[in-house]
Formats: C-alpha cells, structure tokens, sequence
C-alpha cells in the first residue's frame, strides 16, 4: 500500500493475491461478548432478560411437566386434596376427552371415517407442498377435486336421492353446454376439437361428481350437527384457505382493472367484507343467507360459516395480492406487452408469478390468521376444537381447579404446531426460490 | 466496429424493399392529461430502413416509438404499421406487438424465467410453436448473440451487456419485421456498450428495420439511413447522417449537438 501514497507515478506490477479476512474471533465467549455483552446498554438489557426467563421458565415446565397428572378417570386424580400432592395441568382430563376433541360428537362406530378425511387431507398437502413430489399437476385435480368429493361422500355418507327427472335434466343441460361451447369456440375461430374436449370434460367431471355423490355406498348419514372439534376446526381453514386465494387473486385483479363496474365492484365487497368484524360476517352468513335464497332452499348450517370465512379470508387475500401487483416494475408489463402476450397470458405467466413470489410472508400470515379466526365459528354454534374445549371443561366429572388452564395449553398447543408449520413452510420456499434467482 | 456476424437467416423485411411503407405516422398527437407530448408527428419508414432518433430528454422520442407498438396510445392521427392500423381493436394491436420487436433501456427480462425460458415463452405462447422448435430458434438467436452457454441462467445472474443481448435475441425470436429500440444502451456500463451495439450493427446489416432511440452518434454515423431529431415533442429536423452531423440546419440542431459532440 505504501508504495502508492508517496508515489506520482505508479503502475502494478504484480497482483495481490486473495486472502482470509485477519482472524475472526471464535467460541462461545468470544460470541457472548461479541453478542451479549457488548456494551453497558447490551449488558444489562442480557442480565434483565436472564432474569425475566429465571421467573417465568420454571414455573411453566413445573406446571405443564413436573407437576403434570398424565393418567387417571375423573377429577380426584387433578385435585390436590384427593391426589396428596401439589397437582399442575390435568393431562389426564385432555387424554380421556381426546376423542371429543378430535371427533366432536361424530357418531363412535363411524369416526374411522374423519380419520379417513385425514388421511385424504394429508396425502392431498404433502403432494401439493412437497415441491419435489411426482407429478404435481395430478396432484392438484386431486386436491381440487378427487379430495373434496371423496372427504363430502366419506364425511356426510353421499348417498343422494336424485330423482330420474333430475338426470333427464342434466343429460339436456350437458348437450346444451357442449353445443354452446362448440359454437363459441367456431365464433372465435379457435379450434372446435378443442372446444368440444373442454365441454364433455366439464360435463363428465360433473356427471361423475353427482354419480358418486348419488351412489348409495351403504354408509351411514352423519348429519353437520355432530361434526366437531379439530375435524371442523381442520375442514374449516382448509375450505377457507383453498377457497381465499384464488378468489383473493380475481378480487385484486378486479380492483386493478379498467373496467369501471368490474373495479367498483371488486373495491365494494373488498372495503366492505374487511370493514366488519369476522363475527359479523358470520352471524350474517348464519342467519341473513337463508333469507336471500328461495323458501324451499335451506343451506346446511356447516355450510354457512363456511361461506362467511371464505368471503372474509377473500377480501384480506385481495389486498395482500394487490400490494404483489403494485410491487411489479412497469417494465414487465411492457417487455410481456411487446412480445404479443395477451392479458390473461401475461398475468398467468410473468406478472402473477412474480407478484405472488413477493408477498408470500403476506399470504402465509394471512393463513395463519384464518387458521386461527376459525375458532370463531363458535359463535353460531359449531362445535370446533375451541368450543369442544369449553364444553369440556366444564364436566362435572372433570371438576379440577387446573381443568381450565389444561384445555387451554392444549388449544394453544394445537394452533401453535399448525401455525409455526405453515411458517416455516414459507420460509423455505421462500429460500429456496431466492436461491433460484439471485438479483 | 466491424462485426463478423454472418447472416444465415435472412428477416423477412430483407425480401421486398420496394413494397409498402414498414411504419406510417400521420399527423400523429398525443396529451398526457394537458400536456402536449406528441405534436404532429408524421414520418415514413420504408422496409428496410434504419432511423435513429435522438434529442434532449422529454422531448417525446420515447413516446413516439412506443406508440407504434402501441404501449402508448395516440390521442389525433393515424399510425399504420405493416399495413395494419392502431385502433382500439386488441386483436389489430396483438397483430401489430407479434411482429414489432422491442428493446427496452432496462432490459425487461423476465427475472423469473431461464434465459431459454426468457426466449421461448412468447413463440410458445403466442406463436403456439411446439416447445422443441422455440428451443432451437432460441438456441439460434442466443449463439447469433454469442451467448448460448448462458441458456440455463437466470437474469439476474448475468451483467447488463449480456442481459440486452438477451433481450434482443428474445425479440428475434418472435422473427420481427421491425424492431424499437429504446435507448438500448443507456443503462448499460460502458465497457458494455460496445458489444451491445455490435449486435444492433449485425441486425442493421441484414436489412432488419429499425427505429433506435439513441446517442450513440458513431452508431447513428455507421448505420444510420436518417437521422430524426426531436425536442417539444415535434419532429424539428430529419436528414441523413452525414448532412444531419456536418450541417445541422435548425439552429436547435445545432445547439443539441455542440452540446453532445463536445
């Protein structure tokens, strides 16, 4: 270096090799001082932390561990006086109510059912999320219909009784829609071969839908009324997370477009749905949606929540994905536009890709927080693992001072293993498609 | 800046010099809200040729080529271009974007795709070509640009040179019969530059038409069949090179010039 300062003149005429940095300090002490106690402020801040986790720490594993009843059959083994010892939380109460829980008031000879949709439900996620899984593509139309079907046949008993004039009446509307669709399709000058597939595959994926929803497949009518606990607290997010993106997306879409009508009225369900509280939206679905539809329609009363937590999840959705749009440069609009692509290719293919990569922390957070707010279904009367709890814990047989704390660690617990998964689910995509393409 | 690019695939645009005008502008104007951008503009380009445009900045250049692809629209006039009209109708404007190729000064690679995947999507997409043949075509165009080996990339892994080079071979791929350029250099570093250029020479060689918002005057000198100059959104002097840069007549010619030819 010195060689440069005092010179006028300078040509190298050598490279400097590269080397290490000069040698970082390693091991724990040198990281704590490093880390924890690098100053005054950090020293303290280190010892009041130290402190707070001395107080809280120990009385929590003494409760939910040391101290925990994990067997017994009511509540003398929970109660101090009876039990002989300092009793914390009541396992024991959790293990003889798991099935209440987990079931709700599903009928006892038929729960292996609800196990049946777990299953399903498991298979059909690890398929769509494991981003190395074969193929894929299949494992959407699974997901997106074989596991709907196959959970409503297994969950209700199918079994539908259509009459024969209901099938006279869908083998016209079946020739209706394929003819539309085979004349649009010439209207527009594309392919009629390919119009003609796309009507028979929509109508035979229909057809199929209501053969095995009609098939008498001897199983047991389980009405909604006794569906319960983590099944419902389970059908409830998925229905609402598999329902609130692409619906989210079309919203956003909407509040961007052009269009006047199509833009106000994305921007009116959006401003509105988000304007009032969940439990509003329930009671409304609950109690107004039966009002709107004809007097012989009746809407199951699982049904209607479901619907209000898709409309509600919608709406937050609509406006995570807006703020993806926003983000895009207006260079990859334009560079999609010059090559010729038309809108819905352009969207489908540069800009939604890109738009959904940006804000998938906002759309996980979303999930996380629909996954949550389905314990308010509760409060029109569905019977989901919150509700079950409370319900519970009020027993007579389980009337143990510590039931209450017990019901509630294990709801926490419960929520807290789905939540944290979905959060490091998407902290590892995202990862992984950073790694993809770095800027 | 000799190149040494030979030309296997002749562009469309080579074939038939003498047939109708490639581009026409005719009494063309257009507002941003109550500013004026674009103030009866009319300019003829005949197949084959190669225009650079040039002047200060907000001078409606930009503007001017964009509305022939119609990211802009025009507001008064007429714009026909391969013989189609820019209307409202989005079929005619699909018609028109198909076969005018683009260059953007930031590139607009799509940061999500492969390089390959880059140059593929669009004949997939638009042209319905079977994935093997786009592959090849794009295969063609990045060695034309002299960058195969970077096929398997991403965007972001490539400098700003290479990036263009691909965003031009991206073009090509759609076999254009015109090709924009909007300050293609502009963003680049300037060891860049050159090799960026080079490509557009090659291209300029072959008969492709070309309209090149730019200020690269040895690249307007070498190329060049015309050279525009703009400033308040109106056309204010058109010559050829050699008159433009030896004897500017509008006394803001001059002065632009003394200012970039320092």
């Amino acid at each position: 270096m010195s060689t440069t300062v005092d010179m006028f003149r300078y040509v190298r005429d050598e490279n400097v090799e590269a080397s290490p940095p000069p040698n970082l300090a390693r091991g724990p002490i040198a990281w704590m001082r490093e880390n924890l106690f690098s100053g005054p402020f950090n020293t303290i801040l280190t010892l009041v932390v130290l402190y707070l986790l001395y107080v809280s720490i120990p009385p929590l594993v003494e409760f939910l561990f040391i101290n925990a009843v994990w067997t017994g059959a009511d509540r003398d083994a929970c109660r101090a006086e009876t039990a002989g010892h300092p009793v914390g939380a009541c396992w024991a109460f959790v293990i003889d109510k798991i099935n209440y829980f987990v079931y709700g008031s599903y009928p006892a000879t038929e729960r292996w059912r609800v196990d049946g949709f777990f299953a399903l439900l498991a298979i059909g996620v690890v398929w769509l999320l494991w981003l190395r899984a074969p193929r894929r593509d299949l494992g959407a139309v699974y997901f997106f219909w074989l596991f709907p079907l196959l959970s409503y046949i297994l969950l209700t008993g199918g079994n539908w009784d259509f009459r024969d004039s209901f099938w006279i009446g869908f083998i016209v509307f079946s020739i209706l829609l394929v003819a539309g669709i085979a004349l649009a399709a010439r209207a527009l000058k594309t392919s009629m071969r390919a119009g003609l597939i796309v009507g028979i595959g929509i109508v035979a994926v229909i057809g199929i839908t209501l053969a095995l929803v009609e098939i008498d497949w001897g199983l047991e009518h389980v009405p909604t009324a006794l569906w319960g606990g983590i099944l419902v607290t389970l059908l409830v997010a998925t229905v609402g997370i598999v329902f609130s993106l692409p619906f989210g997306i079309l919203l956003a879409l909407g509040r961007r477009s052009k269009l006047p009508v199509v833009r106000l009225a994305s921007v009116i369900f959006i401003e509105f749905v988000r304007g009032v509280p969940l439990i509003t939206v329930l009671i409304m679905a609950n109690t107004m949606l039966p009002l709107f539809l004809p007097g012989d329609m009746t809407v199951d009363r699982l049904a209607r929540p479901l619907v209000g937590v898709a409309f509600f999840a919608s709406a937050y959705m609509a406006e995570v994905v807006r703020g993806g749009l926003q983000a895009m440069p207006k260079g990859q609009y334009e560079g999609a536009m010059s090559l010729g692509l038309n809108y819905p290719q352009m969207m489908i293919l540069i800009i939604l890709p890109q738009a959904l990569r940006i804000v998938i922390p906002g759309i996980v957070n979303t999930f996380i927080g629909l996954f949550k707010d389905t314990s308010l279904v509760a409060i029109v009367g569905i019977f989901d693992l919150v509700k079950t709890i409370e319900a519970s814990r009020i027993d007579p047989n389980w009337a143990a001072p510590t039931i209450s704390y017990t019901g509630y660690a294990f709801a926490a617990f419960f929520y807290f293993i789905f939540c944290w998964g979905m959060s490091r689910y998407s902290l590892g995509v995202e990862r992984r498609l950073a790694a993809g393409q770095r800027h | 800046m000799a190149t040494t690019m030979t030309a296997q695939h002749i562009p469309a645009a080579a074939v038939d010099p003498q047939a109708e005008a490639a581009v026409q502008m005719i009494d063309v104007h257009k507002w941003y809200g109550e500013f004026h951008v674009l103030r009866d503009i009319n300019l003829n380009v005949r197949r084959g040729e190669r225009i650079v445009i040039c002047g200060p900045s907000g001078s409606g250049k930009s503007t001017m080529i964009r509305c022939i692809n119609r990211l802009e629209e025009h507001q008064k006039g007429r714009i026909i271009v391969d013989g189609t009209e820019l209307t409202n109708d989005l079929k005619r404007i699909d018609e028109v974007r198909r076969d005018v190729g683009m260059v953007f000064q930031h590139f607009n690679l799509f940061p999500h795709l492969t390089i390959l995947e880059n140059c593929t999507l669009a004949p997939i997409w638009v042209k319905k070509m079977p994935r093997k043949e786009a592959e090849e075509v794009a295969m063609h165009y990045l060695t034309r640009v002299k960058i195969p080996e970077q096929a398997n990339k991403y965007p972001g892994q490539l400098s700003g040179g290479q990036q263009q080079r691909v965003a031009i071979a991206r073009s090509l791929c759609m076999s254009p019969k015109i090709m924009l350029f909007d300050e293609p250099t502009s963003a680049l570093d300037p060891e860049m530059v050159k090799e960026v250029l080079d490509t557009m020479v090659g291209l300029a060689d072959e008969g492709m038409t070309m309209l090149c918002v730019t200020h690269e005057m040895g690249f307007a000198r070498q190329v060049a069949d015309r050279v525009i100059f703009m400033d308040y959104g109106q056309i204010v002097e058109m010559n050829t090179p050699d008159e433009f840069f030896r004897n500017p007549q509008h006394e803001r010619t001059r002065l632009f010039l003394s200012q970039i030819l320092h």
